[in-house]
């Protein structure tokens, strides 16, 4: 039995941030109540005509220029084929002349993934399928949503580079961070305004040919895309070795089975009939502008994760690395600079963004960098516990910022005052006078039961450390 | 109607007759014998009146209503009027109301003038005669047993019949200029990108072109100058600024260089040809250079046009599948709910020219069709910039006959087909072209004379125009 070699490349669709659609005025929203945002063009009426839409152009150079693409004068085309979500039964797409060729893009370890194209198109409108099972083939009849209908995309191809489904995800993880550090899109998967297919095949180690690859759709998040790739390459596998042939066609990826489904086969001869949209001009932006973007790029997640091991002082270890690819990916490292800036100690400032604030990215993402810098120096001067201190950050998460010692007061988690402290400890022992000689005969186990007499005592106001050093004090 | 745009704008400006009067009396005439001719599908009674006694409280307040007050237009009906059917002579669209304006439906209204109604039309602009109508063909004002042209013969005959002074059609293979000549009234095909598209439905994206029609040069360049410009709505609308037509009207042909190009004249009736020479007589009377020119390339526009038209047209007309506006004919899926409304709801022209493009453009053939005709296009375009090298305008006829019988053609597309080849060469290339009425056939039916210009030479086809016209017999 021979050894097999994985061979997967991506489609990454991504929803541009534009204020208004690709070809009209009409609002880019996500959201909204369902055919609001809609006009004659790109509800593809009789007698519309488009018009692009120059932010559009700007956000897609930026992705091209983000991924060293070559920006290249364009031509639109359409792709004709009938679908209901399809208002004028063709997509305004870039065909043989993309904007956006040729460029790369580094994983955080360093491997390099081509990238083909960045090219522009439009989206299509949403179907509900509406049924007693919700499933196309048993609906009833079905509803649009027009809406999205012309919403800008960004269609970025990957050369058939990975070897791994950990790679397809480190690269779609990595994109993501650069569509958002280049300001193009949100980058939200689970709201579609990034979508990932993946083309995977395999193929007998040394071979240099590819396999016969099959294109897996309905990734909807990071984990579905390892799940899916990881499904496809056993599927693949045993289908070959029992002597099968794969079939080139594009298959579902079904997440409560946790498997891929194919299509129907009618779905795949389609016959595009490609030729250049003779209602827009081509494109072609001018060196100046050219430069422009390129000069105008901010830092990429790259730049920054290096930004965030100077901070640390250089050499993090495993778990460091781990914790500053999550807070770049997620555009949580500007609190670290700014908590790190304001004195407070750059590792304390990663762990709690990578978990505590990471876990509300959206609301981390809107976090007062002034209150989290505040938050994490009051923590490292000793004056809030782990415990407390992520309970007051919780809260500057659910109100976006403010005074952490206010917060803190409010909650009750006022220090406790060494006096106050030596009273309940005072209580606390009178109250449990054997417990209290076997502790001073060296029984440490005990420590556990003091420190939580006193805890209980206090309410939890007490800082636990605190409580140990008087316990220890006073063993002599 | 027999009064000129001008002269009826000029009256209504002046006091000396209201817009509603004028309303009045075209809409009686179409109510009276349009029933001859069916060149309106539909007549904005309610709207005509409404508009009519806005403009004649604007005088009255002492405010200029426009160039064109009061001047009833008939529209042909593929081009977009807010809240009134547009049906491109089409069951499929049958009882969609846009909801906008196209773009020269708007500029009619700042000028003042009155859309009067909806014009007949070949199915999509697709057909030579106005026989494709879904609704009926419509009959020539001239002689009702003839077609008035097409595909905007109901704008060509509500112009020829006196039902209004001006109209607008589009032209993607002549559907202006051949309905013109044959109903023996002006029709106009501006530079491509001259006038905003934006509102007229899609048949050929890259040759339609919205023109007017009128039963005199200066009419024709009046309306012209309304509906010119730049218009941000279309991507492919010029820029610049549209330099009016109408001041250097008179200016007259003294010095031009004028090349009478025989492959627009050859293979055209002996009586058409005939009228053609006069012209170019007339001309030379009138002091300009008169020379025979040949451009060979001419004769393979056809072919191209066939194909390019088409292949546009087969993703043009794609969205007409029942999902969201027009007829929908049910079926058990989606895919049969398409496929039973398109067959209902297209006529056999349409679907001829549907098949024809989808083949064109498929994996496998599109290097050999379509991609070839666009090499054609490019060889047609670059053996107009050589004529222009030594002529300033050319001259041909506009149509091989003058209007054949109802009936004649419909069941032979290729002679249907043969009726565009002198006006397709102007389409492919995006230049503006006109045709004048110049004296009749041995039928007694009207000749059109083709005047052709450079991009962006309307100023100057519309002085040659006047010439013609003014020699007319």
């Amino acid at each position: 039995m021979s050894e097999w070699e994985t061979v997967i490349g991506l489609e990454v669709h991504c929803e541009l941030a534009t204020k208004t659609k690709l070809f009209c005025g009409c609002r880019n929203a996500f959201g909204d109540e369902p055919n609001v945002n809609i006009c004659p063009t790109c509800l593809g009426l009789p007698g519309s005509l488009p018009v692009l839409n120059e932010q559009a152009v700007e956000f897609a150079m930026r992705i091209g220029a983000a991924l060293h693409c070559d920006i290249r004068p364009s031509v639109f085309a359409r792709k004709n084929y009938f679908y209901p979500d399809q208002a004028k039964d063709y997509q305004i797409s870039q065909y043989d002349l993309p904007l956006n060729a040729e460029g790369w893009l580094d994983l955080p370890d360093g491997f390099r993934v081509g990238v083909t194209r960045a090219h522009m198109e439009e989206d299509t409108g949403k179907l509900t399928h509406v049924g007693a099972t919700g499933r196309i083939n048993a609906a009833l009849h079905a509803l649009v949503d027009y809406n999205r209908s012309g919403v800008p995309l960004v269609e970025i191809v990957s050369e058939p580079d990975m070897r791994t489904s950990a790679q397809a995800r480190a690269y779609a993880q990595e994109l993501r961070g650069i569509l958002v550090a280049t300001g193009a899109s949100d980058g939200r998967m689970e709201e579609g305004s990034m979508r990932v297919d993946a083309n995977v095949s395999v193929r007998p180690v040394g071979s240099h040919e590819f396999g016969t690859r099959c294109e897996i759709k309905n990734l909807n998040s990071m984990r579905s895309l390892g799940r899916a790739i990881d499904y496809e390459v056993s599927r693949q596998i045993a289908l070959i070795e029992s002597g099968g042939v794969v079939t080139q066609e594009t298959r579902h990826w079904d997440e409560a089975a946790g498997r891929t489904e194919a299509l129907r086969s009618k779905e795949e001869a389609n016959d595009y009939r490609y030729f250049p949209e003779p209602d827009l001009v081509p494109l072609a932006p001018d060196v100046a502008w050219r430069d422009r973007v390129r000069g105008s790029l901010g830092p990429m997640p790259a730049d920054r994760r290096v930004a965030l091991v100077t901070l640390l002082g250089g050499d993090p270890s495993p778990a460091e690395v781990d914790q500053i690819n999550a807070v770049v990916e997620l555009g949580l490292d500007g609190l670290v600079k700014a908590a790190s800036d304001a004195g407070a100690p750059a590792s304390l400032a990663l762990v709690r963004a990578a978990n505590e604030v990471a876990a509300q990215s959206d609301a981390g993402l809107r976090l007062d960098s002034g209150a989290f810098a505040a938050l994490v120096t009051t923590e490292a001067g000793g004056k809030l516990s782990a415990t407390q201190s992520k309970a007051v950050l919780s809260a500057l998460l659910e109100q976006g910022g403010g005074d952490p010692a206010a917060v803190a007061k409010e909650m009750g988690f006022e220090a406790m005052g060494a006096d106050s402290l030596a009273a309940v400890v005072d209580e606390v022992v009178a109250a449990n006078p054997d417990e209290w000689a076997r502790f001073l005969d060296g029984d440490d186990k005990l420590m556990g039961f003091f420190t939580g007499k006193v805890m209980e005592a206090t309410a939890k106001k007490a800082n636990g450390k605190d409580v140990a050093a008087e316990l220890r004090g006073r063993r002599g | 109607m027999t009064t000129t745009a001008v002269a009826l704008a000029a009256a209504v400006r002046s006091g000396g007759r209201s817009a509603r009067d004028a309303i009045d009396e075209a809409l009686a005439a179409v109510a009276a014998d349009d029933d001859r001719f069916h060149s309106f599908l539909d007549v904005m009674t309610e709207e005509a009146r409404a508009q009519a006694e806005a403009i004649d409280a604007a005088i009255a307040a002492g405010r200029d209503p426009g160039p064109l007050a009061g001047v009833p237009v008939a529209l042909k009906d593929n081009l977009c009027t807010r809240g009134f059917a547009t049906t491109c002579g089409s069951r499929i669209l049958e009882g969609w109301r846009p909801p906008y304006d196209a773009t020269v439906v708007e500029a009619l209204r700042r000028a003042g003038a009155i859309a009067l109604g909806k014009t007949n039309m070949d199915e999509f602009a697709m057909g030579s005669s106005t026989e494709n109508s879904a609704f009926g063909p419509t009959r020539n004002p001239r002689c009702t047993e003839k077609v008035p042209g097409g595909s905007s013969g109901g704008s060509a005959a509500a112009v020829a019949a006196g039902f209004a002074p001006l109209a607008l059609g589009s032209d993607t293979g002549g559907s202006i200029r051949q309905p013109a000549a044959l109903c023996g009234v002006v029709g106009m095909k501006p530079t491509y990108g001259r006038v905003s598209r934006y509102g007229l439905v899609a048949f050929a994206s890259s040759l339609d072109q919205i023109g007017p029609f009128a039963t005199t040069v200066e009419d024709a360049a009046v309306l012209y100058d309304v509906i010119a410009g730049p218009d941000p709505m279309d991507s492919t609308s010029l820029p610049s600024v549209a330099e009016p037509a109408r001041p250097g009207l008179n200016e007259g042909v003294e010095g031009l260089r004028i090349g009478l190009c025989r492959d627009l004249v050859e293979g055209c009736a002996a009586d058409v040809v005939a009228r053609v020479q006069e012209a170019a007589d007339a001309l030379a009377g009138a002091g300009a250079k008169v020379e025979e020119v040949s451009v060979p390339e001419f004769s393979y526009g056809l072919s191209a046009y066939y194909l390019i038209a088409p292949a546009e047209a087969s993703s043009n007309l794609a969205r007409y599948d029942g999902v969201r506006y027009g007829l929908r004919v049910d079926g058990d899926d989606v895919e049969a709910m398409n496929t039973s409304t398109r067959t209902a709801g297209f006529g056999a022209e349409v679907k001829r020219r549907i098949m024809l493009g989808t083949y064109a453009l498929s994996a496998g053939y599109y290097d050999a069709y379509y991609a070839q005709a666009q090499r054609v296009r490019t060889l047609v375009m670059g053996a107009f910039d050589r004529a222009y090298e030594s002529y300033d305008v050319l001259l041909g006829a506009t149509a091989p006959t003058t209007a054949f019988d109802l009936g004649a053609k419909v069941d032979d597309p290729m002679a249907m087909y043969m009726n565009d080849v002198c006006t397709i060469p102007s389409n492919l290339s995006g230049h503006p072209a006109i045709s004048v009425p110049f004296g009749t056939g041995q039928d007694g039916l009207p000749v059109g004379v083709q005047v052709l210009a450079p991009a962006l030479g309307e100023a100057l086809l519309f002085r040659v125009a006047r010439v013609v016209e003014a020699h007319a017999p």
